[in-house]
């Protein structure tokens, strides 16, 4: 990630114009946020900074919760979907749930995941994707997540070196009884995998959205509610 | 009182003291347990990040099964609680939605009406049994304990468990002190541990424990008191030698149903004590004959 996306001034030639890689992306965005209840309220934001300095990891990303909305509406889709920060955030919620403007900020990280996932576009070095997987394939194997075997295979995949670093952890959370060997499997794993393979032809519903340029629920206003 | 009991993925590896105590202390109070049947991943944010009608269906289908009996779900992690009741929530609000994954739940034979509520041990001890009867049930004392009470973060947000003040819940620290135990003032008790950032990226997950962990030390704490596997696998990491803990102290940490499980009697063993990376050394013992079960005889109102 270079630094110059970091500043929210540079790289975006023209605000408004977008190229047409972006206005896709931007439309794909625009349809997942659709879609989770509130969405609509990413127009309200009033650029407070309440979600950054909220953040227990905003230190760490390389673009802050409020200059992903502010990229966002700039039109600079790719650079958000490069940067570490969705990647990094810890789901904790604690953005959403104080946002004077009542935009859920993790559920729209998430969005921004998906999209990521969907375009293959990732951030270097920060494979939290690949846990996502490791994790779903366990979920479909057994029906439970088999901890051991998702992180050795999560090492396995992304780093195996870092499992030499991090044997003591291991070794001592087994020596405690805390890191089974066998996975446990649930009966009903076929019924189970008749779920998912039949939810997995749903796309999520779109929702009504009320794109809302009132300004009465905005700010200030909003608060308290 | 019966409650269906979902314990989640992490209650039988890592989190597994959760799970012994957790059955331990309610069995005590007279609350019944009955394991979920057949009881599947809640799915966790991983599923969410890539699928999401997914992510709704499997959370579902232990919703759908739960209804069968229609006792209260009982989820002691924090990260199933979340997950189960956005699903329900979601579902609700949405019609169409709640039509899908009741379509896919027809390819097992189940369906859910989204009728059973999803709840924390913290919530049934404290709502439904309530501290009074815990303290008349109290044969021993924790006096020497000095909680930090740590809630993290999805037992308050974004679906409040506890019926307070999402930044400031004190439901926890009021219960010890009923007890007589000393919780210490713990400003950070809802800041995220990193959840698994851990395994994804270390250095900002062991930053955020390692602050945890001092500021219970500098708050005089000589245990911190944790609601979640997560948060109590991640603080208790810590506690390894060589890791960035470094020289601080080393400290106990423990769950919310371990410390009251003390508290009423039950064994260290019972309420898997010995799965914690550090022994627990501080004393809990048994009460004077004319202590017992007298309430509020010991402890300070908060």
């Amino acid at each position: 990630m270079k630094k110059r996306f970091a500043d929210p001034h540079f790289g975006v030639s023209t605000p408004g114009v977008l190229s047409k890689s972006e206005r896709d992306l931007r439309d794909a965005f625009r349809a997942e946020t659709d879609r989770i209840p509130g969405g609509g309220r990413l127009d309200q934001c009033i650029q407070c900074g309440m979600c950054t300095g909220s953040c227990p990891v905003s230190y760490a990303m390389d673009l802050t919760p409020r200059q992903v909305i502010g990229m966002f509406r700039a039109g600079a889709i790719e650079e958000l979907l490069e940067s570490s920060t969705i990647w990094i955030c810890a789901s904790c919620y604690q953005c959403t749930t104080r946002c004077p403007a009542d935009i859920q900020i993790t559920d729209l990280i998430y969005a921004l995941r998906r999209i990521a996932i969907e375009s293959d576009t990732f951030p270097n070095r920060l494979p939290t994707h690949i846990f996502s997987e490791v994790f779903i394939d366990m979920v479909k194997r057994y029906g439970r997540n088999y901890e051991t075997g998702l992180i050795l295979r999560y090492f396995l995949r992304t780093n195996p070196l870092a499992l030499f670093g991090r044997r003591r952890a291991g070794i001592a959370l087994w020596r405690h009884g805390r890191l089974p060997i066998l996975p446990d499997k649930i009966d009903g794993i076929d019924g189970l995998r008749r779920i998912i393979a039949k939810a997995e032809t749903f796309d999520l519903p779109q929702e009504v959205v009320e794109r809302q340029t009132v300004t009465d629920s905005v700010g200030y206003a909003a608060i308290g509610r | 009182m019966k409650y269906t009991y979902y314990p989640g993925c992490s209650l039988h590896a890592t989190g597994v003291s959760y799970d012994k105590s957790t059955r331990a202390v309610f069995a005590k109070v007279g609350a019944e347990l009955a394991e979920l049947e057949d009881w599947n991943c809640c799915g966790a944010t991983s599923y969410t990040s890539v699928k999401k009608t997914v992510a709704y269906a499997i959370a579902a289908r232990n919703l759908a099964i739960a209804e069968q009996t229609g006792d209260d779900i009982v989820a002691p992690c924090s990260a199933c609680y979340y997950v189960l009741n956005r699903t329900r929530k979601r579902m609700a609000e949405m019609p169409e939605l709640y039509e899908q994954v009741n379509v896919a739940l027809a390819e097992a034979g189940l369906h859910t009406n989204l009728t059973v509520p999803v709840r924390k041990p913290l919530d049934v001890l404290v709502n439904d049994i309530g501290s009074d009867r815990i303290v008349a049930l109290q044969t021993h004392s924790i006096a020497d304990f000095r909680p930090a009470c740590y809630y993290g973060c999805q037992i308050v947000r974004p679906y409040g468990s506890i019926d307070e003040d999402p930044e400031r819940p004190m439901s926890m620290d009021r219960l010890f002190a009923a007890l007589g135990a000393s919780p210490v003032d713990f400003p950070p008790k809802v800041r995220c541990c990193g959840g698994m950032l851990v395994a994804t990226s270390e250095a900002v997950a062991e930053k955020l424990c390692t602050d945890l962990l001092d500021w219970a030390v500098d708050s005089g704490a000589n245990c911190i008191v944790t609601v979640c596997p997560l948060c109590q696998a991640n603080l208790d990491l810590l506690n390894l030698n060589g890791s960035t803990n470094g020289s601080r102290t080393k400290m106990p940490i423990l769950y919310l149903t371990q410390l009251i499980g003390l508290a009423l009697g039950c064994s260290p063993e019972e309420l898997g004590l010995q799965h914690g990376l550090v022994p627990v050394k501080i004393d809990a013992p048994r009460l004077s004959p004319s202590m017992v079960g007298a309430p509020s005889a010991h402890g300070e109102e908060i």
